[in-house]
């Protein structure tokens, strides 16, 4: 494999504070690479940099084998687009938001059309020109500024958290497209996430990141078994316990994770594994309610983050649980910082890692 | 009779008229203060966006010196404007002033301060992040400075639209550096000021009634394009 970008020894401090410590790190011509590490790690400073938009205080960044200096920064800039955290829009429509990088670019008005309708369909919005984007969904509006980067068809792709705010439909529109962008346009692709499950089966290859280091680098099912424990202690990770498990008698498995919560997976496993469940497959309730989850446990609301349509809780029930409810259904409810509720999910729900 | 109410009837009069006369101060005073203002947001935006998008020291200071510029009273730059204008200042030589271009020249440094204020609080207000979207997304430094300055297009706007008011209906300036020549360099303000003091109150107070509807027009229009957004979206059509 090519390295397309080569970070050696690089380094990244504001005013006094170290962010980035000595990363060395290459990323591969054509590959999906995961940045996998808690807030305050380092993530979106390091895609800065790969993007060309931020300067390391030390250490080297080439560009496919060209070092990047203040001379061609602006140059090395066109080979590489950033999807940023937060959404950000022009105040204009969807078209003129997408066309952007193409003029730039000084594309001829067909071309320009052209692929501002393929880009946007790419990401489901077929149709969408002519609406003013800052009126568009939060999960709309993170296509967009999807397309406005794929659009550009550049050699290096820089997604941050390009899900974190998303329901599940528009994370698995945007999951698809990444994917499709990385098979079909051979686009390189670096990813920051929180997200496990995305970890696990989008990319090539997971970098953890931990307060500014870089401390393990491998493909997926390596970084998952290897690093089972490593990984479940990693605060980056919702919902990752790790646990001692056993058979049943009806051919489940029983993980005990600790403080007295016990958990039933389908998966047929024994001895010290790592589990997952997925923030959006479980259900919270305000009384203990029958159902076919085979996992009920009791607790109380520790946290309470908003972000866009969605409000995100920490329910400790022994152990901490990130559940993700809509803004609408968390209103309808009533609940507060230190609410008593249910949470439930299925045995199937419950992933091995 | 009542020399206000013959006032208030002579003026309604004028107005409904259609004279030419009366109709050449209404014109000049907007276009004056029209030019000002473009004037003022040709030198004006380009300094606003050095303040509002660089970071170097004294920023604070340079902020605070234009925000206390807006509140110079008018007499007082109008006599300084003078001083420069007149044959034993630095731009006697060139003869401006009692003509037009001393009054224009004059308004545009005296609105300059309040369009530079608001045009640096337009450009701080957008997110500073929106720098690196433009960049990433393939805009050159000055492209980039672009980007920023349509994002905050509506407080661009405002911030001219403010100043075109105060130019229109500002005294001291126009007095001073025009000498409200009839028929060459007299406006709104000048005329009503002239009438008033020769006891022709039909003319003073026609005159303040189309300044008084300027004025209200503009914040009329100001008021309505928030209400409708109007100015929210802009920028080119694909077609
Ligand atoms: N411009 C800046 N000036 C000073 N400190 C900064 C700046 N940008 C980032 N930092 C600090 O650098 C550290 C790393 O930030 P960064 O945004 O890269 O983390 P992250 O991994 O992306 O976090 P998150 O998951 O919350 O997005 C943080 O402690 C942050 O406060
Ligand atoms: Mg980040």
């Amino acid at each position: 494999m090519v390295a397309l970008v080569e970070l050696k020894n690089l380094s990244k401090s504001f005013s006094d504070r170290t962010v980035l410590d000595n990363i060395t790190l290459q990323i591969e011509e054509g590959e999906i690479l995961a940045l996998l590490g808690p807030n305050g790690s380092g993530k979106t400073t390091l895609l800065k940099i790969l993007a060309f938009l931020e300067k390391p205080t030390g250490g080297e960044v080439t560009f496919q084998g060209v070092p990047v200096t203040a001379k061609n920064v602006e140059q090395l800039r066109l080979q590489s687009a950033m999807v940023f955290q937060r959404t950000m829009m022009f105040s204009t429509s969807v078209y003129n938001n997408v066309a952007y990088g193409l003029r730039m670019r000084k594309m001829p008005k067909t071309v320009i059309k052209e692929e501002v309708s393929k880009a946007l369909s790419l990401v489901k919005l077929e149709g969408f020109e002519q609406r003013s984007a800052k009126n568009l969904s939060g999960g709309e509006q993170q296509r967009v500024a999807l397309a406005r980067a794929l659009v550009l068809k550049t050699k290096l792709l820089l997604l941050d958290e390009p899900t974190a705010n998303l329901d599940p439909k528009n994370a698995a529109i945007v999951e698809d497209v990444i994917a499709t962008a990385n098979r079909e346009l051979k686009t390189t692709i670096v990813i920051a996430t929180h997200n496990m499950f995305q970890a696990k089966t989008l990319p090539n290859r997971i970098a953890l990141i931990n307060d500014g280091v870089i401390s393990e680098v491998g493909e997926p099912s390596e970084i998952f078994s290897r690093l089972s424990k490593n990984l479940a202690s990693f605060a980056a990770v919702d919902n990752t316990f790790v646990g001692t498990a056993e058979t049943t008698a009806d051919g489940t498995t029983i993980v005990d994770i600790g403080n007295g919560v016990r958990i039933e997976a389908t998966a047929q496993r024994s001895g010290e594994i790592s589990i997952f469940i997925s923030p959006q497959d479980i259900i919270l309730s305000k009384s203990a309610v029958t159902s076919s989850a085979r996992n009920v446990f009791k607790g109380r609301i520790t946290s309470i983050i908003e972000s866009g349509s969605l409000v995100k809780l920490t329910v400790d029930v022994g152990q901490p649980f990130a559940v993700q409810i809509t803004k609408r259904s968390f209103s309808e409810m009533g609940l507060n910082l230190g609410s008593e509720v249910y949470i439930a999910f299925k045995a199937s729900g419950v992933q091995v890692v | 009779m009542n020399p206000i109410i013959d006032g208030v009837q002579k003026a309604f009069q004028l107005i409904f008229s259609g004279d030419p006369t009366f109709y050449g101060v209404v014109y000049r005073s907007l276009f004056f203060s029209g030019v000002a203002t473009i004037l003022a947001a040709l030198w004006g935006t380009p300094i606003a966006m050095l303040i509002g998008l660089r970071e170097f020291r004294g920023k604070t200071l340079v902020k605070s010196f234009f925000n206390t510029m807006i509140g110079m009273p008018t007499v007082a730059l109008g006599l300084i404007l003078y001083l420069v204008f007149s044959k034993a200042g630095p731009l006697g030589p060139l003869g401006l002033l009692y003509t037009p271009a001393a009054i224009m020249l004059g308004e545009a440094v005296l609105v300059t301060p309040l369009i530079i204020s608001i045009t640096t609080n337009a450009i701080e207000a957008v997110d500073p992040e929106m720098m690196n979207l433009a960049r990433t997304l393939g805009a050159s430094e000055s492209q980039t400075s672009i980007a920023i300055l349509k994002e905050a297009m509506n407080g661009v706007i405002l911030g001219n639209i403010a100043g075109f008011n105060r130019a229109v209906a500002e005294l001291g300036v126009a007095l001073l550096v025009g000498g409200g020549i009839l028929g060459a360099t007299d406006v709104l303000t000048t005329d009503i000021s002239l009438y008033t003091q020769r006891g022709d109150l039909g003319l003073a107070i026609a005159f303040a009634i189309i300044l008084l509807l300027i004025v209200f027009g503009i914040n009329l229009i100001i008021m309505l394009a928030k209400k409708a957004k109007i100015l929210l979206t802009f920028g080119r059509s694909p077609q």
